[in-house]
């Protein structure tokens, strides 16, 4: 049988609508790849998969099913994670754990899913991370504004957090990497693309956009930082290690005065 | 608000307020129900990290740094030669709220030197916490100070507004506070900290009976202890340490190394090194106490009243007792599989769960994150590789020590040539 690709959109629902079709058609040698990241085989024939939200909600019941939430879980952070190849490893360990009698999400010792828990503890961490170096602006129309490039697609795994705990103010939380961002109108949380005007600076508080007392409250911040920091400790390998210097230009408090 | 008069308060307040370790922001449950702000329900959150890489998670500072007591460990202390500044109530509420919005903290750790009476600050500090909770909607973390002789019923009230509490009693031993603090005594830290360790109780006996019952320090208590200050051995130390924890049933204890601000001939001299490789040590004993299952004494005794150095404490115990060593990590129960060096507890219940699956083998181990330099002169596996020489421990930890580099090598270095 000759070995086919699966082009699917890039989405969950487009992915699980490409595991539906492996089973359905009983697939050997398979290949998944999302539609904008894709690679011609040498030898294999490409095939465009349709996304049904019907077909991957029964998928992902199926899925669950047979995992401990826990293990649902790490799929779907794993998904997120957009690494190259991840749809295969994901493929691998669907057909393994569909084929098991028990739940096999904490079998440690079997590669593809030793490898996805360790992709989805990265996925985890990195969400982690988000939360908590989210620096909110508060723009002139009063809404707190944040832009980010996390390294894994974690908007939808933030969203929670956010809106619990940011219930009485506006805000946008903006991936810059991806175009596409969160907006709390003090309701509800939706999905938003925006248009940012040529000359706005994504690390830089202008006053044409940003509140006055903002540049205060960031500055009393900066003072606070370095207050608090005890000289004679000093290691930065640590402070390194625990801020890594990808975030550092969307950090208020490492932001030259 | 003026923003330059609270910039230099600020300055001032957070700069004495750094030398109290604790950070810690989880274990409430104060969930966001009332569309307020803030929501302290999950666990912790470091938002940044200072250039010494400790957390930052709460706005920590003093509400004034005037003080009535002469405590010579202390920067705050009223014969130190420093700027005082004194927070308005409103100043910090301000602060918090604002920091808050923009996702820099966790919440407010709030302390304060004592200024006229124990009573008379405690009030101060329980007004920033009501004012947050009951006019700002504010659900966010708060931890206040209990001011040791604090009266009963303003802990209770502290308790009702306030995520944790905690006291410091600073010095491990009696003897040692009296020399450095003579104005204090050991009655007056304990004393708040029964109060509150009594309120959760009755709390927590309450709740079952009626949910409504209003939360009371859902965090707990935790205090600190300064290391290397007045002359105590670990095993000094950690009994202390041990004691709190069992008969208050405190979250924490924190161990501060001495930073030297003071030229005080009765402390280290400014200059001196910070003991930071022992205060690691004696978390690690710490953790190996409340996760691991280890009895303090079986670590620290009259023969052994201080910590090795050069190796961590679980190894240290392990060297000293080989026979109950190889562990097999295929049968073995969960508490012999934490004692062996090398074995996180994330590892030790990844091990449980896989090997349900299968027998597992060094590949496996060192896949899942064993850090086999150390546990491979402890353990056996499904293999017909092991070690197999007759070892002792001196040649062990030789091994151990050959083969890996610590982080602490230069520190290691330097203190080991003091004594050398």
């Amino acid at each position: 049988m000759q070995a086919k690709n699966l082009i699917y959109d890039g989405t969950f629902d487009g992915f699980l609508s490409t595991i539906f079709y492996v089973f359905e058609h009983k697939l050997k040698t398979v290949t998944i790849q999302n539609e904008f990241t894709v690679q011609q085989g040498l030898f294999s024939e490409n095939e465009s998969i349709h996304t049904d939200e019907v077909k991957a909600n029964r998928v992902w019941k199926g899925i669950k099913s047979k995992l401990s939430s826990n293990g649902s879980y790490q799929l779907y952070y794993a998904f997120l994670s957009e690494e190259v190849g991840v749809e295969d490893l994901l493929l691998d360990y669907i057909q393994y754990a569909l084929s098991q009698q028990k739940k096999v999400d904490k079998d440690y010792s079997h590669p593809s899913i030793l490898k996805i828990a360790q992709i989805a503890k990265s996925v985890g961490r990195e969400k982690h991370r988000m939360e908590a170096f989210v620096r909110f602006r508060l723009t002139k129309d009063d809404i707190y504004f944040a832009s980010i490039e996390p390294d894994f697609n974690v908007l939808p795994l933030i969203e929670k957090h956010f809106k619990r705990r940011y219930a009485d103010q506006k805000w946008v939380i903006y991936d810059i990497k991806r175009g596409y961002g969160l907006f709390y109108d003090l309701k509800t949380v939706e999905l938003i693309n925006m248009d940012f005007p040529e000359n706005f600076n994504f690390t830089k508080t202008d006053n044409a956009f940003f509140a006055t007392q903002e540049f205060e409250f960031q500055k009393l911040w900066q003072d606070y930082f370095k207050a608090t920091n005890i000289a004679s400790r000093k290691n930065m390998k640590l402070h390194i290690r625990h801020v890594p210097k990808r975030y550092w230009k969307y950090l208020s408090e490492k932001q030259p005065n | 608000m003026s923003f330059q008069r609270t910039q230099e308060k600020l300055k001032i307040l957070a700069d004495a307020a750094k030398y109290d370790v604790s950070c810690s922001s989880s274990g409430s449950k104060r969930a966001n129900t009332n569309k307020g702000l803030g929501d302290a329900t999950g666990m912790g959150i470091c938002h940044s990290y200072t250039e010494d890489g400790r957390c930052v998670s709460l706005l920590k500072i003093l509400l004034t740094n005037h003080c009535i007591f002469d405590c010579a460990y202390c920067v705050t202390r009223k014969s130190n030669d420093v700027k005082r500044a004194a927070f308005k109530v409103q100043e910090v509420v301000d602060l918090t709220i604002n920091f808050y919005r923009r996702n820099y903290i966790e919440g407010l750790f709030l302390s304060s030197g004592i200024f006229k009476s124990a009573d008379y600050t405690m009030e101060r500090l329980v007004a920033v916490a009501k004012k947050l909770r009951l006019e700002e909607n504010f659900n966010g973390y708060i931890h206040l100070k209990s001011i040791p002789g604090a009266s009963d019923e303003l802990m209770r009230e502290a308790g009702l507004y306030a995520d944790r509490l905690s006291v410091n009693i600073e010095i491990p031993t009696e003897a040692g506070l009296k020399k450095l603090a003579p104005d204090k005594k050991r009655e007056d830290f304990i004393k708040p900290m029964v109060k509150v360790k009594n309120e959760i109780i009755q709390y927590n006996a309450e709740k079952k009976i009626i949910k409504s019952t209003p939360k009371f320090a859902p965090a707990g208590q935790s205090t600190q202890m300064i290391i290397g200050a007045s002359g105590e051995n670990d095993f000094q130390i950690m009994q202390t340490s041990n004691h709190f924890y069992k008969s208050y049933n405190l979250k924490r204890v924190y161990y501060s190394g001495y930073v030297p601000i003071s030229y005080d001939d009765r402390l280290p001299q400014i200059g001196s090194a910070v003991p930071m490789l022992r205060e690691n040590r004696l978390y690690q004993t710490d953790w190996l106490m409340r996760f691991y299952g280890f009895d303090v004494s079986e670590i620290l005794n009259e023969q052994h009243q201080n910590l090795d150095l050069d190796v961590d404490p679980k190894l240290s115990w392990a060297l000293r007792n080989l026979h109950e060593f190889p562990v097999d990590v295929n049968t073995a129960d969960q508490r012999m599989l934490a004692r062996i060096p090398g074995l996180g507890m994330k590892s030790v219940f990844k091990i449980i769960n896989a090997r349900r699956f299968r027998k597992l083998n060094w590949e496996h181990l060192k896949k899942i994150g064993v850090a086999l330099n150390r546990a491979q002169y402890f353990m056996v596996c499904d293999s017909n590789q092991f070690e197999k020489r007759d070892l002792t421990s001196e040649k062990i930890k030789g091994l151990i020590l050959q083969n890996s580099t610590s982080k602490y090598q230069k520190m290691l270095s330097n203190q080991l040539s003091l004594f050398g």
